[in-house]
């Protein structure tokens, strides 16, 4: 028996080497061309963003809504977004890990918990736009406490967040080793004490991780806004009126043709991409450690 | 537990908890079965209503506010063909430039590159989800649509003998301008869709393809393509989903014209984009009309998604339930609007 070396077998012929070359390089090119929008929009944002931060009280004063003299900053906008983000939040958080462990606690694989996972799965593809329309038509269009209100908006943003919710923490929920649940329940815990001292602290990371990336979503989102709050100018820390919002600041001021509110939006844009990055960076640095742990 | 002899009052087994002490158990099954259907309520709720108020307008145009072609507010006509082709071409161009651009990256990712940039390069790609969408409207209302402009002119000059593509006079917001950021958008979810699916291709098909002699292309388009496919084209089809509904960045770059615009470059709507641009001025039948666009939109999306998450639980060879899909869906969902 001799071994085969390499020289006893037929070269590969040109032609096949050629493709196989010019293929692996084209794949390469792609990636590359996929990261070229990345790192086009973040330049443009730093650029053009960085200029409008330097405008005179960016940060601390609100936007004036006149059309001359002084457009004012962003300072109402970032706290709106924050206040309508949080009280989403409140809700999302909550409801969407209470579906989650219905489905992995208590529904498992039944026709009624396959339905609802379902159900949450096209939701997540639902146009965000949609939530909106449902909140204008249900609350808005209602008068249930008033025309437009920031609630309102939180509550279209939280509809929009319990899918990502959901879908994350049923992932960790399920990674939960089925022993720790079945060592607590024969030394004779009731199951929802399972629930809240072995299932929930252990799939505590990942629940964060799921919930600041749902979070970061509804940060960015503006058309469900534009339905539900519609805009304002003066800081308010009252969720029952108007209210401003970083979104829906960049958008109508997109759409104005003074070069310094054009460069508010960039501003604003840098402020809002910075601030989901943040989040997003946070909950991918919680979910590496846990995975390491 | 039943099958205990020792019993206590009530005839109930001494290892039975008393009814008092059961009852925070049931009350936490009830409540998040509760929570549970109330999701399925909402949704089946909502449809509902959109049909309540979108009937007026169905009834007085019937199918036509879908295929006819004149949205006009002022003298209160409203056929939505404009938007419906408008939709479907700013996705086809996303569909065309994205998808395969996602998959090459996937496919390089996983298949090509050094494992330690394997990460680093997922990370990246993904970091396109978590661009909001007004952001991307931003910048393709004040970097690509201008900068492309010119391209756009030499090439509709150049290539005038092709239908729909080439002649016309290219306007600064265009079909072909939205589909490109509708590109970039979706491109981060098939993307990472594409890169799962890949990532279950057993090694034995790919070691068998390279044993045989097959060059790493040749494994690729042999052993991986083949086994990946159909979930690929879910992640294409949640993509479309993707495309379809997205308002803001589109809204911003597509013109807003009323009707179907006759080339690439010219001006065009959607129907998520005349929802957000008419929707403060509407009244009457307008908002009817908005709320139909709003339908024919919802549906549109169902449908593409439930296709979608077909594809995806057949290409993911039974292992849907387990959730990997779920964590990748909702983690590169990071942005829309």
């Amino acid at each position: 028996m001799s071994t085969i070396s390499a020289s006893t077998l037929p070269q590969v012929s040109s032609r096949r080497r050629v493709t196989d070359k010019v293929m692996r390089g084209s794949l390469g090119a792609a990636t590359v061309l996929a990261l070229i929008p990345l790192i086009l929009i973040l330049f443009y944002l730093l650029k053009r963003g960085l200029n409008g931060w330097s405008q005179s009280g960016f940060f601390t004063t609100d936007p004036t809504g006149s059309f001359f003299g002084n457009p004012g900053g962003i300072r109402s906008a970032i706290w709106g977004s924050i206040e309508m983000v949080l009280l989403a939040s409140l809700i999302a958080i909550p409801v969407g890990i209470g579906v989650a462990l219905y489905l992995t606690e208590y529904g498992k694989q039944s026709w009624f918990a396959n339905t609802v996972r379902y159900f949450v799965d096209v939701m997540t593809g639902v146009p965000s736009i949609m939530f909106g329309l449902f909140i204008y038509i249900v609350l808005v269009t209602g008068h249930v406490g008033g025309g437009f209100t920031a609630w309102k908006g939180s509550i279209a943003l939280s509809l929009l967040m319990i899918p990502i919710v959901v879908r994350s923490a049923e992932v960790v929920l399920l990674l939960v080793p089925s022993s720790l649940r079945e060592a607590a329940l024969a030394l004779g815990a009731p199951r929802w004490r399972v629930i809240g001292k072995v299932v929930l602290p252990t799939a505590a990371t990942g629940l964060v991780t799921g919930s600041l990336l749902a979070v970061a979503r509804g940060m960015g989102e503006t058309a469900p806004l534009l339905f539900t709050v519609t805009a304002a100018f003066g800081l308010t820390f009252n969720l029952g009126t108007l209210m401003n919002s970083l979104p829906v600041q960049i958008y109508t001021d997109i759409q104005s043709p003074r070069a310094e509110i054009v460069n508010r939006a960039w501003g604003a844009g840098l402020t809002l991409v910075l601030i989901v990055l943040l989040l997003n960076i946070i909950a991918r640095f919680i979910a590496s450690r846990s995975r390491r742990a | 537990m039943e099958a205990s002899a020792t019993t206590v009052t009530g005839g109930r087994s001494a290892l039975e908890r008393s009814p008092a002490s059961r009852l925070p158990d049931r009350a936490l099954k009830w409540g998040l079965s509760a929570l549970a259907a109330a999701i399925l309520i909402l949704i089946v709720y909502f449809f509902i209503r959109l049909i309540g108020e979108s009937h007026s307008v169905f009834s007085q145009y019937g199918l036509s506010f879908v295929f006819g072609n004149d949205w006009d507010v002022n003298r209160n006509i409203y056929h939505g063909a404009a938007m419906l082709v408008g939709t479907l071409v700013t996705s086809t161009i996303a569909l065309i430039i994205g998808v395969p651009v996602a998959v090459a990256s996937a496919l390089f990712i996983n298949e090509l590159c050094p494992r330690r940039l394997r990460q680093p390069l997922s990370i990246l790609v993904d970091l396109l989800a978590a661009v909001p969408s007004v952001v991307y409207g931003l910048w393709g209302v004040f970097v690509l649509a201008p900068k492309l402009l010119g391209g756009e002119k030499w090439f509709a000059s150049t290539f005038s003998f092709i239908p729909w593509i080439g002649g016309g006079t290219p306007t600064l917001y265009n079909y072909f301008i939205a589909g490109l950021i509708l590109a970039i958008m979706i491109l981060p979810i098939v993307s990472a869709i594409s890169r799962e699916v890949i990532a279950t291709v057993p090694l034995e098909n790919k070691e068998a393809a390279l044993a045989l002699g097959a060059t790493r292309w040749e494994m690729i388009r042999m052993a991986v393509i083949p086994y990946s496919r159909p979930g690929i084209t879910g992640g294409a089809m949640l993509g479309l989903g993707r495309a379809l509904g997205e308002t803001i960045a589109v809204v911003l770059v597509i013109g807003a014209a009323p009707q179907i615009g006759n080339h690439l470059f010219a001006q065009g709507n959607t129907f998520a984009a005349v929802i957000a641009n008419e929707f403060g001025e509407a009244q009457g039948i307008h908002v009817s009309a908005l709320f139909a666009a709003g339908l024919v939109l919802f549906i549109l999306t169902l449908i593409v998604n439930i296709i979608a998450r077909w594809f995806v639980s057949r290409g993911s060879h039974g292992a849907r339930g387990t959730g990997a899909t779920g964590m990748t869906i909702a983690s590169t969902d990071l942005s829309e609007a």
